[in-house]
Order: structure tokens, then C-alpha cells, then sequence
């Protein structure tokens, strides 16, 4: 056992020992040691509870009699571990004070490090003059630690910290590097949200005088920072202080270089001829004799070469010779950088290169090469074969899920989008099956294979291998494995007898849910085994994606009875969302002897349905498509308080205008909205549903019916007034006055907009869905979506559009990305399954292009979601 | 934040215990989280070439002296120094005898920079050790690792880089200008006692 001073080190024992802190005769040598095993036992993950750390604090504090330097230093470094509670900082604060003042440097700066570390705002302004002078203070120790303290209190104390500008200003010119570092970042941050001052900052310090390494790569940032905030120079296409990015290139601190190099490749909408210099500086790196640096070059350069390959491909000859890097880190950078920037014939001879290392990277790595891998093949498919190759050859070695999962994700790209790469990788995928350890990667590859393997040339060489996996796997596995031969049996009629064959030997399976599936196939898809076609609608039944929310059909399945009424499951509601309807207001002043309170506002979609249905005139609507959330159609606080809700059906609009009275005084009758429909043509009102009285805080329902053209999703304004007989109450008795008066009251305009034809349904898979929906209604169209605050901002914009759900969180747009895809999917007025995808990219520094690709069962609604984002 | 910024500072023994470690994040919220990125990170580590086999002093006037020139770092150093991206950061390391160096940052810091203060913290120890950086001395002399740390980042800012300056605050000894003459010589004394007492510390 190694010896070590700390040996049988025990918590108790070292807070006893602490007493001498309260020794009236201190020796600071022991007091000391036994600081020092506090903090190891600190540093060891040890914890104290409140009563012991107060007691060492308190007995820390008694140290400050003690002359002794290194008793000090200890006794600073202790009190910031013990972080003290506020009423125990007083008892410190008058000792750091005087340190604060003192002659000695060392003192003045760590009693500022760690009084301004324990503080709270209050003590702040009796110290404020102090650190002040501090900052401006010769000695750089002492001014640093008043600066560093400035940064951390500027996130606590704003106001108090701003106030130090013009000493913090004058410390940017000290001659000490670090004082220099410290006294920029801390005036950067004063001034970060005044853009005009973080310009004169940069404009004048760019002209020269910063020493410091760490200041200038400060400078660099913020430089970059206001470029990014600027234009360029119309008459030259000149970028604003380009050139003292360009000279931080030659620059004698590497730290510095590196900066500015990765500064100019960052640039927005970086051209070429910008980026040269930078990737001379790095190329040079990449031979460098220090891992770190080849790490930082080959780093940067990875990201350069994914939206300026050719920018990169000078330096391919050093990439290659990394990729035999002792640190596989490098290593795989340099690959992914020279597979995103090789050209096709480079391929093969990269493949080899790639063999031989890939059995030596962790499955980190492997993953990042196989992403890298697939976009070369989609990049050049004309390379498929030598990369599918490849592909399944590292499938079948060892790894790991994620890496596995990533090989195969890979392969089912590969064939869903390179038509000549499909029925190897089927092949490929069917020989994996075969020994495959994973349940999850088994059953998907078996549903893949069920909707791609009837349409190849020759289904019926997939059977033995699916058939396999009934004999050989686990349960799961194996219900997987009955679902996609009935699924060949189904699509392919020459088959069905084979397929019959196999899943009556099914029908004995110890496993329930493998019958079950087994004796449902044989029961619905016919012929009894003869060569006949699968009746479409059974197919569809089979198949068929369900159209409605898992969770809602789960509710609806709870709720149902069992009868003679069979389960229907168009009662499903479709909407994913559960809307409840705007917060009814006032909700604490319940008014007092008016009788029972109404019921509660409906909150959910399944509400809305008994809500309407109750109301005969809209019993021949037919099924309603969608409600939308409430839009309010006055401010907050006004008398009158009116929402509406947009109720969808086929041929028919209904607006429900939810109705509050917030005057005590008064009780509405026969409450009603006209509409003027005069914006919106292919409405023709049909009915109008008065509320017979609304009295104060009790909110009611008007409606107002439209008819409109079936299935289309007509758009139009609506312009709104609330129209009444009001009638005086007196608050104390409720007694109501006879006679009212007819009155109006002007409400906001409403829009029906093409989202609201359009349900938000999410797909559990996309590109399943995707590949199922098939080509036949694809409709394919690309926009420039112009100017644009970000690509996020776009992408919101468009989703909010069309009113879909975001599927497989690719709503979310990683900062500093160029481009962006985004899955959506939902249902079209008419049930129409839609499913979109979007792929944005930066053109230019601000403009967004959009290329929209839309799948549907319906060809109408395909171009209809075209015409809604060329019309948005 | 465009402010480089250090999330830890780590110094592990050869089987991945700590022998003092400084986080500045609270990315680790608790201990049992730091020491499992510690563990995961020290074996992730192992089979790199981060090691000094030979850490050289100048050699003045007879006596080896552990003196850097301000400033410089030797390539020779540099060399050894390996980094790798882990959890989302990056984080630059190097080992001597049993004793591994780490400094972490986040994903998009110049690694340089990181660089500068891992040399800063391996050279100042290296200095404060008199060369004789191993597990045994650097707890034996932990005190000094601690102030060392102390002097190195504030609250992840980085404080000084320079191994000499480093160095030269936690090891002063100079006299406290306040203290009246008797009580110098009495604190000269101790600060001369120290240094013979050091490596008996805790006995």
C-alpha cells in the first residue's frame, strides 16, 4: 500500500483537532496542517454538516490574530470552501476589511478574492470605494483579483459594478498581460449590451496595444462579434476589420493564431478568398509535432469542410497521413473531413485506409465514421457498392447497440434512397437478422423488410431468412418476424400458399401474441392459401398506419363498455393536443346568490363534440375535423370579455364565441355576434345561436354557423361585433331592472387561416412513414424565404404555417447550423395523411431557402400545402 | 459567454483517485457525479502518450533548480500534452509518475488556451515539488497544491498562467510589512522552519 500522510484520516478526529484554532498561544504551523485536512477531506467528497461547518468557521475565524503569512493564505483558501452563510460573513467581514487595506499585496488581493466571493449586495457598497482603487492598483495581483471579483459580481450587482467603468477602462492599458486580460473582459461585459460602445472598444483597441495573448483572442471574439452585427462595405464588399483578423495570423502566440483563424472560418458567408489565409495557418498545424494543435486544426477544418469542402481539399495529403494519429481522436477527425471533402475516385482508396483503423477506435468514433460514411454514399451513389460493402462488413463485427443501431439506420438510408443499392442491402440487413443480438434492431429490420422486400424482383428469397426468426428468436422477435410474412403474403399473391404454409405451423407457438397474430393473418387475408389478390381494404386493415394518436385510442378503449354496441373507432378523437379553453377570469370573486354556478367551460376535444352535438343545428355538419385553440378577441380587462373557438367540419365552420360580463351592474340578454363575412367569400352564414342571458362573471356560448365548399380549405377574415340588450342589476340584492337597452360592443377580427384545416398528428417513425406514404403524391418545390432573423426563426415561422406537428424533435435548430431538416406530419381536412419535409439553408449571410417536399394520399392536398406556403 | 472559461481542474493519482481536484462548473452537481466523470475519464485516458518520462530542471550553479524562462514552454513539454473530447468537453492532459494533470473546458474553447493553463498548473507544481513530482510529495505537500489551484482560475477564470508567478505566490515567504521587528525575525524563522518541515507535514 502506498504510504500516504492522509492515511486513516477520519472526519471526527480533524474537527476535534480544530480546537487549537482557539488555542490562546497559536502555532501556526499546526494550524496549518490541520486547515490543510479539512480541505482534504473536502476536496475527498467529505461533507459537513451545518453545526460542524459553522463551528470550524467560527474557530477559522480566530485566526486572523495570527501574524503568520501561510497561516493566512490557508485561512482565505478554507473560508471560500466553507462557503459561510450570511450572518457568519459578518463576523469575517471586519478582518478582510483590513486586509483589503492593507500594505501587504498578498493580502489585499485574496481578502478582495474571497470577500467578494462570500458577500451579499449590501456589504458591496462600504467595499465599493476599496475595490475601486484596487483595480487601478499597481501591484497586478492585487488588480486582477479586484477584476476577476468584478466579473462575478457583475452577474450578482449589475448597477453597482457599471459604476466602475473608468477605472476598469484604465486598467485595459496596464502593461501586465493578465491585468490587461481581465480589465477587457471586464469592460466587454459592461458594455456587451450598448453595441455602439463594444464598437469604439474594438476599433480602437484593433489599432494595437493589447500585450496580452489571452487579451488579444478576447479581442478577436468581440471583433468577430461586431462583424457578425455588421455589413459589409457596399462599395468595396469589403468585411470591416477583416484585416486585423487577417494579421492575428502572424501573431507569435499560437493561442492567438489558432483564434484568429477559427474566427475568420466562422465569419458569415465566409467567401473564399477570406477563408485562404486562414487554412494555410492551419494546414501547417496539421503537422504540427504537438497533438494539441493537430487536434485544433483538424477540428476546425472538419467543421470548414462541411459547407466549404473545396475550401479544405489542400489540405488532404496531411489529413491523410492523420489518420494513422496515435490519438484516435484526430484520427477520426481527419477522416470524416477527408470523406466529406474526397472526390469519387478517392473513395475506394480511402475505404481501405478506413478498414484497417476502424478495428481500433472506440464505438464513439465508429458512429461518427459511419454517419460520414453514409453521406459520402448518398454524395456519390455511384460508389454504393464498395460503400455498402463496407457497411455490412463492420456489421457483422463486434459493437455495441448505438453503433450497431447506426450501421443499420445507415444501410436502410442507403436503400431507400439509391434504388441499385436496394437489394444487396436488403440482403445484408436479412444476414445480420440471422445472428443478431439486439431484439430492437431485429424487429425493425423485419417491419423494413416487410414493406421493401415484396416490391424487389424476387420476394420470395427473403422468406427463408424471416422464417428463421419464428424458430430461433425470443418472442418478440418472433411476432415481428409472423407480421412480415403476412405482410409478403399479402402483397405478393404467387406467395400466399407458401406464406399459409408457414403460419399455420405459427398457430402452435407457445407464445400468445405470436397465435394470436398468426391465426388473425390467416383469418383476414383470404383465399384460403389459394394464388388470389388481398382485398385492398383488408390490406389497409392490416397495414395500414392508424390514424389516430395511440394515447387517444387508449383513453377511448378505457372509457369503452363493453356491449352490444361495438367499439367504433372513428369516435377516436384525432387531435394530439388536449386544448382547454382560455382561463376564465376573476376566477376568485364567485358572485354570491345567484344561484348554482353554470357548469365549468368544456376542456377538451371530446367536451367540444358533446358541447356541439347538444345543439341540433349542427347535427348535420357530420363529424367535426378540428377545434382550434381559443383566440381572444378582446384586450385583457375590458368589460366584456369574448374568445372564439374555430370549430372544422367538412362543409361547415362554426364559431363558438365564449362570452364573459365582468360588470356587476349589468346582465346581458340575448347576447349575439354578427359577423361581417364580406372578406371571407366562400362563407355564407347559416346560423346563429343567440346566448339567451349572460350575467357577471358567468361566462356562456354564442355561435355562429358558416356553410363553406366541402373538403376545401377555404381562408378569409372575419370581422366581429357583440351585440346586446343590457339590463342594470343591483350588486347588492341581484334585483334586475325591467328595461334594458339594446347595446353593441365592436370585437377584433377573426382569421380561418389554411393551418386550421390541418390536425397536428405526430408518426411514430418518419421515415417509415415517409417511405410507406410512397412517390405517387410527392410534390417537390423550392422557395426563398428571404431575409430572416435566424434559420430557427424560419423554421418556426413555416411550421407555425402549416399548422403540422413536429416530429423527431427536428424543430429544435442546433445554434450556428447553415441548414436545418424538418419532419412534420398531420392530418388534411378530409383525412388526408400529410407529411412534409423541410430542408432550410442560409443563401448568403440572412436569406433562407426553403425546399419543401410533401407527401400526401391525395395529389390536391399535396399542391394545396404548396399553395399555402407560396401564398404565406 | 465569449470569456474562456476553465469547468475543472484535475489531479489524479495512477489509479484515478484524486489527489486534489477544483471544479468550477455546476455542470457536476454532486460528488458522486464528479467522481464518476473522473473515473470514466481517467480510463478513457490510459492508453494515450501523455506521459513525461523525463522532466528536466536546469541545472544553476551546481543545484537543480526548477526554473522556466517566463513565457516559454518547451516543445518538448507540448509534445506530451494530449487532449481528447469527452462528455461534451474538451479536455487537454498529462501525466508524470503517478500523478495525472487534466483541465477541462467546454466543447468550443480554443484549446490553446486550456493548454496554457494545464502547463501553468503542471510546471507551477513541478516548481513548488522541486522537481520531485510524484503522489507521495505532492500530498505530503498538498497545502501547496491547494494554494497553487487557488492562484490558477477564480471561479473559472483564468487568474495566471505563468508557472514562475504561480509558483512564486504560493511559495512566498515574504515578511508581513505590518508586524512589528520581534515578531519578523519570529516569522522569518517559521517561514525557514517551514521548508525543512515541509515533508513532515501531518506526521
Amino acid at each position: 500500500v502506498d504510504y500516504s500522510p492522509f492515511l486513516g484520516i477520519e472526519k471526527g478526529a480533524v474537527l476535534q483537532e480544530a480546537r487549537v484554532f482557539n488555542d490562546p498561544q497559536l502555532d501556526p504551523r499546526r494550524c496549518s496542517q490541520v486547515i490543510t485536512k479539512l480541505l482534504y477531506l473536502l476536496n475527498q467528497g467529505e461533507t459537513f454538516t451545518k453545526v460542524e461547518a459553522t463551528e470550524v468557521f467560527f474557530a477559522v475565524t480566530k485566526l486572523f490574530q495570527s501574524r503568520d503569512m501561510g497561516l493566512r493564505r490557508m485561512v482565505y483558501v478554507i473560508i471560500k470552501e466553507l462557503s459561510p452563510s450570511a450572518d457568519e460573513v459578518i463576523i469575517v467581514t471586519s478582518s478582510l476589511m483590513k486586509d483589503m487595506t492593507s500594505k501587504t499585496d498578498m493580502y489585499r488581493a485574496n481578502a478582495i478574492r474571497v470577500l467578494c466571493r462570500i458577500t451579499d449586495g449590501t456589504l458591496l457598497t462600504q467595499i465599493e470605494r476599496y475595490l475601486k482603487q484596487a483595480i487601478v492598483d499597481k501591484n497586478p495581483v492585487v488588480a486582477s483579483a479586484a477584476l476577476v471579483s468584478g466579473i462575478h459580481l457583475l452577474q450578482t450587482n449589475p448597477e453597482i459594478v457599471k459604476r466602475w467603468s473608468n477605472e476598469v477602462q484604465e486598467a485595459v492599458q496596464s502593461r501586465a498581460a493578465l491585468v490587461q486580460f481581465h480589465a477587457l473582459a471586464l469592460l466587454h461585459q459592461i458594455r456587451q449590451n450598448d453595441r455602439l460602445a463594444v464598437n469604439k472598444l474594438v476599433s480602437s483597441l484593433t489599432r494595437g496595444s493589447v500585450r496580452s495573448p489571452l487579451a488579444q483572442c478576447l479581442l478577436i471574439r468581440y471583433t468577430s462579434q461586431v462583424i457578425r452585427e455588421s455589413t459589409n462595405d457596399t462599395q468595396t464588399g469589403d468585411r470591416p476589420f477583416y484585416d486585423f483578423l487577417e494579421g492575428c495570423l502572424r501573431h507569435k502566440a499560437e493561442m492567438v493564431i489558432f483564434e484568429a483563424a477559427r474566427a475568420i472560418t466562422e465569419l458569415n458567408g465566409v467567401t473564399s478568398r477570406e477563408l485562404t489565409p486562414a487554412i494555410t495557418v492551419l494546414q501547417l498545424f496539421l503537422s504540427s509535432s504537438k497533438p494539441v494543435l493537430r487536434f485544433a486544426a483538424v477540428r476546425t477544418l472538419n467543421k470548414v469542410a462541411m459547407s466549404h469542402p473545396t475550401a479544405v481539399t489542400n489540405c488532404n495529403i496531411d489529413m491523410e497521413s492523420l489518420i494513422s494519429d496515435q490519438n484516435r481522436s484526430i484520427a477520426t477527425l481527419a477522416i470524416t473531413t477527408l470523406l466529406k471533402t474526397g472526390n469519387e475516385s478517392s473513395v475506394d482508396r480511402l475505404m481501405k485506409q478506413i478498414t484497417n483503423f476502424m478495428s481500433d477506435i472506440a464505438d464513439e468514433f465508429k458512429i461518427v465514421v459511419v454517419d460520414a460514411i453514409r453521406s459520402l454514399c448518398l454524395k456519390f451513389p455511384l460508389k454504393h457498392r464498395s460503400l455498402m460493402n463496407f457497411l455490412s462488413n463492420i456489421l457483422r463485427e463486434e459493437g455495441g447497440f448505438e453503433y450497431k443501431k447506426a450501421i443499420v439506420d445507415s444501410i436502410v438510408i442507403l436503400i431507400r434512397d439509391i434504388p441499385e443499392a436496394k437489394e444487396s442491402g436488403l440482403l445484408h440487413l436479412c444476414e445480420f437478422i440471422e445472428d443478431c443480438e439486439f431484439t430492437y434492431l431485429s424487429t425493425q429490420i423485419l417491419h423494413f423488410l416487410g414493406i421493401e422486400g415484396p416490391k424487389t424482383s424476387d420476394p420470395s428469397k427473403y422468406i427463408r431468412y424471416i422464417y428463421n426468426r419464428v424458430h430461433l428468436e425470443n418472442a418478440t422477435v418472433r411476432a415481428g418476424a409472423v407480421s412480415t410474412l403476412a405482410k409478403f403474403g399479402a402483397m405478393v399473391d404467387g406467395l400466399k400458399p407458401r406464406i399459409f404454409v408457414l403460419l399455420r405451423r405459427c398457430l402452435f407457438d407457445n407464445d400468445d401474441e405470436v397465435r394470436d397474430r398468426a391465426t388473425l393473418y390467416l383469418n383476414t387475408l383470404g383465399g384460403d392459401g389459394a394464388v388470389v389478390e388481398t382485398d385492398e381494404g383488408v390490406k389497409e386493415f392490416l397495414f395500414g398506419s392508424l390514424d389516430v394518436p395511440l394515447v387517444n385510442l387508449e383513453n377511448s378503449l378505457k372509457n369503452y363498455d363493453p356491449s352490444e354496441k361495438a367499439f367504433d373507432i372513428n369516435s377516436v378523437p384525432k387531435d394530439v393536443k388536449i386544448q382547454p379553453l382560455a382561463e376564465k377570469k376573476a376566477t376568485s370573486k364567485k358572485p354570491t346568490g345567484l344561484g348554482a354556478p353554470p357548469p365549468g367551460p368544456p376542456s377538451t376535444v371530446d367536451a367540444y363534440e358533446k358541447l356541439l352535438s347538444s345543439i341540433p343545428e349542427f347535427a348535420s355538419f357530420g363529424k367535426l375535423f378540428k377545434s382550434s385553440a381559443p383566440v381572444e378577441l378582446t384586450e385583457a380587462e375590458t368589460e366584456y370579455a369574448v374568445n372564439v373557438v374555430k370549430h372544422i367540419f367538412d362543409g361547415h365552420v362554426v364559431f363558438q364565441y365564449n362570452c364573459s360580463n365582468t360588470i356587476p351592474e349589468q346582465l346581458l340578454e340575448n347576447v349575439t355576434v354578427i359577423v361581417d363575412a364580406s372578406e371571407a367569400e366562400e362563407f355564407a352564414e347559416v346560423y346563429s345561436k343567440p346566448l339567451r342571458q349572460l350575467p357577471y362573471d358567468s361566462p356562456g356560448q354564442t355561435f355562429v354557423a358558416f356553410e363553406k365548399p366541402e373538403g376545401v380549405s377555404a381562408v378569409g377574415k372575419f370581422s366581429n361585433m357583440l351585440r346586446f340588450i343590457v339590463k342594470e342589476v343591483d350588486p347588492s340584492t341581484g334585483e334586475v331592472e325591467d328595461d334594458g337597452v339594446e347595446d353593441e360592443y365592436q370585437l377584433e377580427d377573426l382569421e380561418l387561416v389554411a393551418a386550421d384545416y390541418m390536425l397536428k398528428v405526430g408518426v411514430s417513425n418518419f421515415r417509415n412513414a415517409w417511405e410507406s406514404m410512397g412517390v405517387d403524391f410527392e410534390h417537390v418545390d423550392e422557395y426563398g424565404l428571404g431575409p430572416r432573423d435566424s434559420l430557427a426563426e424560419a423554421v418556426n415561422a413555416v411550421i407555425n404555417l402549416l399548422g403540422m406537428q413536429p416530429c423527431e424533435g427536428t424543430e429544435v435548430v442546433p445554434p450556428n447550423s447553415r441548414s436545418h431538416t424538418c419532419l412534420l406530419s398531420g392530418v388534411y381536412i378530409g383525412n388526408v395523411k400529410v407529411l412534409v419535409r423541410l430542408q432550410f439553408g442560409l443563401d448568403g449571410p440572412k436569406d433562407v431557402a426553403m425546399k419543401l417536399a410533401v407527401r400526401s394520399e391525395d395529389e390536391t392536398v399535396s399542391d394545396a400545402i404548396h399553395e399555402i406556403v407560396a401564398s404565406g | 459567454e465569449s470569456c474562456p472559461s476553465i469547468k475543472n481542474i484535475l489531479l489524479l493519482d495512477s489509479e484515478g483517485n484524486r489527489v486534489a481536484v477544483k471544479y468550477y462548473s455546476d455542470e457536476w452537481p454532486n460528488n458522486s457525479v464528479k467522481e464518476a466523470f473522473e473515473k470514466s475519464l481517467f480510463t478513457k485516458t490510459q492508453k494515450t502518450n501523455a506521459r513525461t518520462e523525463d522532466y528536466v530542471f536546469n541545472e544553476v550553479g551546481g543545484r537543480v533548480i526548477p526554473w522556466i524562462e517566463p513565457g516559454r514552454v518547451s516543445n518538448e513539454d507540448l509534445n506530451t500534452t494530449e487532449i481528447a473530447m469527452f462528455e461534451s468537453h474538451i479536455i487537454v492532459y498529462k501525466f508524470v509518475q503517478d500523478l495525472h494533470f487534466f483541465v477541462t473546458g467546454a466543447e468550443n474553447e480554443n484549446e490553446l488556451i486550456l493548454v496554457t493553463v494545464l502547463q501553468g498548473f503542471f510546471d507551477a507544481v513541478g516548481l513548488l515539488l522541486r522537481g520531485t513530482v510524484d503522489k507521495k510529495e505532492a500530498l505530503e505537500n498538498l497545502d501547496l497544491i491547494l494554494l497553487c489551484l487557488d492562484e490558477i482560475v477564480d471561479g473559472g477564470i483564468i487568474l495566471e498562467t505563468d508557472a514562475n508567478v504561480i509558483a512564486g505566490k504560493v511559495a512566498s515567504h515574504s515578511i508581513d510589512a505590518a508586524a512589528p521587528l520581534s515578531e519578523q525575525t519570529i516569522s522569518q524563522a517559521l517561514a525557514t522552519a517551514r521548508e525543512h518541515l515541509a515533508r513532515s507535514l501531518l506526521k
